[in-house]
């Protein structure tokens, strides 16, 4: 590679997400695949841990902005973020600029770090332009928008248009496909029962659609969902959307571990 | 309105299981999604309307003082009242002596949240005065003595079979042998009972989806026609409602009317919208011959130039809470108040206190669906957040979640420590459930496991992993070893 185009390709920052860290660093290393395939440089900051969304999302807004500081300064120095998950990226694109909005020194900070962060996919076939991906999968699937991706980041064309493009996959809608899996983040544990109606009511329909494979990109909304689909003893397997674009077949599917 | 709110966790863990409620509530779904998607795709210029349905709000509630003044005077010179009550109590009171200067002893009562709100029945009642509910699904719990589970579909939580077993309870001189198969056998029945009552009735009291400052205009609008009945027959008419009803102009009206009955029941427009601005004049051919604003703060005027201003926008249309998916598990009557769903766990903190109402802001996964379809723009889960923070900032948050977050908190602000314990945390767990994949039961994570299991961590963490990359040059590791 000459030094040119070393110069020329996108440096990007790779928001692994806390829950990929810790669960599924299959996804991270998928992501950075995609990424690197389309001619970026990735990096990953050690000084990044979470987003904070449990801190903000349970009123704690100190620690939030606490960690909304870390992220950005452990950020800084890179042409585009990315994070797999369209919540984490709507977290720091839409939420610290509000969050940290009366704090003078890092107000600009944070505008200047939401400009540049992106949901993976997104990013992808926004950004970088990418119409189609080099994998194969030949499987029957279904694609669930999480929430914050589909509402917060618009992110619905986007995965559909690259998993087109992904050899022996067919994709089945899912019906109710605006409906929310019941994950949640902190919900889920504080109010088990509610969560429970909705993530019952969302593999129900998952099931409708008699796909052998749920895709999404969020690893909250995938665990939950994988997680009442394995104790309803069904067989539909869930996986990140990252990992099938990469062609990731040989990491076991969420929930499964070496025997299934 | 007695409220159950504090009692939420309790309330929505016996809704769930109940499974007449179940069978009702995909009525929800299925009676009202598709057809708001389909009004608003219909109609080019809807979510401009929205937005200008929004600026009319903002602007009104910026100058609410002025609009409430103005509103009043045309009121009187059109030979009305208007009452103004700061609290419940002073509202239903004013009521009850209004009804009582006019010998009535039965009212009737086109559909009022307000009145809800105020527990006007209760008190008439009490009172010796008798209310008859003219809206359908308000007379339906009336005779269950029930409160509504719904703000435009108070009885949406009964099945009809529910409702056909109420009416031959309660319509006792009707043949038993009558064909209540149809739900238009229902409406059929309810009409012939409450045309009779409409006649006996003194006072007619209806609520206000809007008062025009303007005009003096009262405007409601009904898919029944039962508004114009409570209005015109009685002597006495008494509009109900809270303060930020108010808007300034008719045109303004006709600019929200379009984005209200699409957005509530995906109608282009609801069946009847029906005006109202004063007792009956020389030469009309019918009308009351007194008339009465009853209008409501309870707590209202306090969340002006808060961050819960932006709720007075409501238009009580509905949408947020048909379209939330906690509404769809539990229904409307978990929330233990007046008003349930998302503009619910908004207002009912702030008009009840968030010490009684804090669980409602809580119980929601910020899935943004309510945000997307109000019509009038409101930040639903922004404000629900507003209130955990002051939660949080009162130590109101429940102990185990506060001191949870607190530890975690410490960890995900010092990156190093973090990644070490992760690491470890990881790797451990990873190890016992890399067989099966998946965790059935985990010390701690009983919220979790009760209903689903739990995905084991494929072993180290991508920190880690990425770590040990970087050091072996661009090998890539294989992520489940
Ligand atoms: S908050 Fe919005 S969607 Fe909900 S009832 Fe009010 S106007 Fe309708």
């Amino acid at each position: 590679m000459s030094q040119d185009s070393a110069a020329q390709e996108p440096k990007v920052g790779l928001f692994v997400t806390c829950l990929v860290d810790l669960f599924r660093p299959s996804v991270g290393f998928a992501a950075v695949k995609l990424l690197e395939d389309a001619g970026c440089r990735v990096e990953v900051p050690r000084a990044q841990t979470c987003c904070g969304q449990p801190a903000y999302n349970s009123g704690d807004r100190r620690d939030a902005a606490a960690i909304a500081r870390q992220t950005i300064a452990a950020f800084e120095g890179f042409d585009h973020v990315v994070a797999p998950s369209g919540s984490c990226a709507a977290m720091i694109k839409e939420h610290y600029p509000a969050l940290l909005k009366d704090d003078p020194d890092w107000q600009g900070r944070a505008e200047r770090l939401s400009a540049r962060v992106h949901e993976l996919v997104s990013f992808l076939a926004d950004v970088l332009k990418v119409d189609s991906v080099a994998a194969a999968f030949p499987a029957r699937a279904t694609y669930h928008d999480s929430c914050s991706g589909l509402r917060e980041l618009k992110i619905r064309a986007q995965p559909r248009r690259l998993l087109a493009s992904v050899e022996g996959l067919e994709l089945a809608e899912l019906p109710e496909g605006e409906a929310c899996c019941g994950f949640g983040g902190t919900f889920c544990v504080k109010y088990p029962e509610i969560s429970n109606e909705m993530v019952s009511a969302k593999v129900a329909n998952i099931e409708s659609t008699e796909a052998e494979l749920l895709l999404a990109g969020d690893l909250g909304c995938l665990m939950n969902m994988s997680g009442k689909l394995k104790r309803n003893g069904s067989k539909v397997q869930a996986r990140h959307v990252a990992e099938v674009l990469a062609g990731d077949r040989d990491t076991p599917a969420i929930g499964e571990g070496r025997e299934g | 309105m007695q409220s159950t709110s504090h009692a939420f966790p309790d309330n929505a863990r016996a809704a769930v299981k109940n499974p007449q409620l179940k069978k009702a509530l995909n009525h929800v779904k299925a009676g009202f999604i598709d057809k708001r998607a389909k009004a608003a795709a219909k109609l080019p210029e809807f979510e401009d309307l929205r937005d200008a349905a929004r600026d009319i709000k903002n602007h009104t509630l910026a100058h609410l003082d002025l609009y409430l003044e103005a509103y009043e005077a045309r009121i009187t010179e059109q030979g009305g009242h208007v009452h103004w009550c700061g609290t419940a109590a002073e509202a239903r009171d004013k009521i009850l002596e209004i009804c009582r200067a006019a010998g009535a002893k039965t009212v009737t009562k086109g559909k009022s949240m307000i009145a809800e709100e105020i527990a006007l029945n209760d008190h008439l009642e009490a009172n010796g005065i008798e209310p008859i509910e003219t809206d359908l699904g308000e007379y339906i719990i009336q005779l269950r003595k029930e409160p509504p589970s719904h703000i435009i579909a108070p009885a949406v939580h009964l099945t009809k079979d529910q409702i056909e077993a109420d009416f031959r309870d309660h319509h006792d001189h009707l043949p038993a042998e009558r064909n209540l198969e149809e739900p238009a056998a229902l409406v059929a029945e309810a009409r012939g009972i409450l045309r009779e009552r409409y006649v006996q009735a003194d006072v007619g009291i209806t609520g206000a989806n809007f008062l025009i400052a303007e005009n003096g205009a009262s405007v409601i609008v009904t898919n029944e026609g039962n508004g114009d009945l409570t209005q015109t027959l009685p002597k006495v008419h008494i509009v109900v409602a809270s303060l930020e009803k108010v808007v300034p102009t008719l045109e303004d009206v006709s600019v929200i009317l379009r984005v209200l009955a699409r957005s509530a029941t995906g109608q282009e427009f609801s069946s009847y919208t029906t005006f109202s601005t004063g007792p009956r004049r020389a030469g009309d051919l019918d009308g009351p011959e007194e008339y009465h604003v009853v209008l409501l703060d309870n707590g209202r005027s306090g969340m002006l130039g808060t961050e819960y201003q932006d709720a007075l926008r409501c238009i009580r249309c509905g949408a947020c809470m048909n379209h939330c998916p906690v509404y769809h598990a539990i229904g409307g009557h978990a929330y233990g108040w007046v008003y349930p769903g998302p503009i619910g766990a908004v207002l009912t903190p702030s008009l009840i206190g968030v010490e009684e109402a804090g669980h409602l802001p809580n119980a929601s996964s910020f899935c943004g669906r309510c945000e997307a379809v109000c019509p009038m723009r409101i930040p639903l889960p922004k404000m629900m957040r507003h209130w955990r923070e002051r939660e949080f900032e009162r130590h109101l948050t429940p102990l185990p979640l506060r001191a949870g977050l607190g530890v975690w908190a410490f960890f995900a602000r010092r990156p190093a420590l973090y990644h070490l314990f992760a690491g470890l945390k990881t790797r451990a767990l990873g190890a016992l459930g890399r067989r099966r994949g998946r965790f059935r039961k985990l010390p701690l994570a009983g919220g979790w496991t009760a209903h689903r299991d739990l995905p084991a961590p494929q072993g180290p963490t991508f920190q880690q992993l990425w770590a040990e990359r970087k050091r072996d040059g661009q090998g890539r590791p294989a992520a489940s070893a």
